[in-house]
């Protein structure tokens, strides 16, 4: 790497009071031509690009966005990692991604703050129970760490947690995750954007996708508002609005997109080292390296591009947590917003080709995409090079809301995503 | 966060609705002789429009009917209110 950052360049350019570090990325204006599009400069899209140079050679390929870099869901879920999923399909996938995040700060030469603080799910009645054991031992069927509670043992993990019995959701008990953890959202979409630049990826910001031009049933290219780009493998990677660029192409996808919330309170000292989820009462919480709360609310019910949620939503969530942790009842929320998921019905992703020679789509993640970025990313970089999908990805395609093939991870997950 | 004026009991707030999702999807009148590809098309695929959406919706916390409601999903702001089996505004 060009500017490799180590600590000898940390104390070289304190010499020059930090004014002279390179640009991690250029900004350019697009070429005429491609071989590959990536549209949306989120973690995932800019991921694609980054495997796309290094591991298929593809280096003349430009990610365009239509904000900035890491400005969509990417700089706005609340960054949790885990791969405890239910079924075989979701376990190869989501592990995959947790396998990468293990070494991405080392790889990417970008502190992506991955911290393995552990994840833990709380079961609430005896069907939260068995479905959480249930879901254990099908992890360790598939080689991801998994360990059952009981409401003793989630207490001395997580103390600050009310496993008070008289509370109206009891703690029962909780499955644990210890590879799994958080990392710094924005982090990992600059690191991407940083290696992804090295190789010559052109990073294209401020660029909104106008209209995709067909000929018949291939691509020929992508109408901008920074001009007509010439390409004939198209990528699109635009979470919420992916419906809204599948329509330019004449296509329809399974997805609604909803808002999601989640909010933040005030920093204070450490109090929660790991990531505590709760499904049946909607509430996961874990602290920021700033000290923060970081608090994930749910979707609202009905199809919104605004990035604002409804306020009983937020209000449903904290009590939750108010009434899991009341050592938080006098902390106050600094700041609280929403982003727009893409959802798809049976809550597992789509990394697939569509009908249309050179148009490929990475959506659907919902409200847990964050976790599966490094994975997502390679997948959809081997999908789009060979015009085939990975082993990994082959059943998350199009095709199975036809063939009736669905990875049913709703509520069959660790959800609440 | 926004009000709805239900057709039958006024204007109230949108927690006390829950959203049905694309209105005007009509069940298939022969089942059977549906393809695999009719079928997705039915029960899947959904146009997700980032403007003016004609939506169904149902008034769970009051009067428990469904109607329909035409919104721009871009800023949640209401279009028009219609009962089920009205035709839907063209303006």
């Amino acid at each position: 790497m060009r500017n490799k950052y180590s600590l000898f360049s940390l104390v070289k350019n304190a010499f020059s009071y930090h004014e002279n570090w390179e640009k991690a990325w250029k900004d350019p204006e697009p070429k005429k031509e491609y071989d590959a599009v990536i549209v949306g400069g989120g973690g995932h899209g800019l991921a694609t690009a980054y495997y796309l140079a290094k591991k298929h050679d593809m280096k003349n390929i430009a990610v365009v966005e239509k904000g900035w870099i890491g400005g969509g869901n990417t700089g706005r879920n609340t960054t949790i990692i885990r791969s405890n999923y239910l079924w075989d399909a979701s376990a190869g996938l989501y592990n995959h991604a947790l396998k990468i995040w293990e070494g991405l700060s080392q790889e990417l030469n970008y502190n992506v703050m991955f911290s393995q603080r552990g994840v833990m799910n709380l079961a609430h009645n005896l069907q939260d129970v068995r479905d959480l054991k249930r879901r254990t031992h099908a992890n360790r069927l598939n080689g991801i760490d998994a360990v059952y509670l009981d409401t003793k043992q989630v207490k001395k993990f997580c103390p600050i947690i009310n496993t008070s019995p008289d509370i109206r959701y009891p703690v029962l008990g909780g499955t644990l995750q210890r590879r799994a953890g958080t990392a710094r959202h924005d982090a990992v979409a600059w690191g991407y954007a940083r290696g992804a630049n090295e190789m010559g990826v052109d990073i294209i910001q401020n660029c909104e996708v106008k209209g995709i031009k067909r000929n018949r049933d291939s691509v020929e290219g992508i109408e901008t508002t920074k001009g007509f780009i010439k390409t004939n493998k198209i990528g699109v990677v635009a979470a919420g609005h992916s419906s809204v660029i599948a329509n330019m192409a004449g296509l329809k996808l399974p997805l609604e997109s909803k808002p999601l919330q989640a909010l933040v309170s005030e920093p204070v000292k450490p109090i929660i080292d790991t990531v505590v989820m709760s499904n049946a009462v909607h509430a996961y919480v874990s602290q920021s390296d700033k000290g923060e709360l970081v608090i994930g609310a749910g979707t609202d019910d009905y199809v919104s591009y605004s990035q604002k949620g409804s306020h009983d939503i937020v209000e449903g969530t904290l009590n939750a947590i108010l009434e899991l942790y009341p050592i938080f009842s006098r902390m106050r929320m600094l700041r609280q917003w929403g982003g727009i998921v893409d959802i798809c019905p049976d809550a597992s992703p789509i990394i697939s080709k569509t009908s249309i020679k050179g148009l490929y789509f990475n959506c659907g993640w919902g409200t847990g995409g964050f976790k599966a970025t490094p994975g997502s990313g390679d997948l959809f970089a081997h999908t789009i090079a060979n015009d085939e999908p990975h082993k990994l990805n082959a059943a998350f395609n199009l095709n199975r809301f036809v063939s009736g093939d669905l990875v049913d991870e709703h509520g069959a997950a660790a959800v609440a995503h | 966060m926004f009000l709805i004026n239900c057709p039958y009991c006024g204007e109230r707030e949108q927690s006390e609705f829950k959203a049905g999702g694309e209105a005007h999807i009509i069940r298939p009148k022969q089942p059977t002789e549906l393809s695999d590809d009719q079928w997705a098309e039915y029960l899947f695929m959904r146009k997700n429009i980032k403007g003016i959406q004609f939506e169904r919706w149902v008034h769970t916390h009051g009067c428990r009917k469904w109607f329909n409601v035409v919104r721009d999903t871009s800023n949640d702001i209401i279009k028009a209110v219609y009962k089920m089996g009205e035709k839907p505004p063209t303006k």
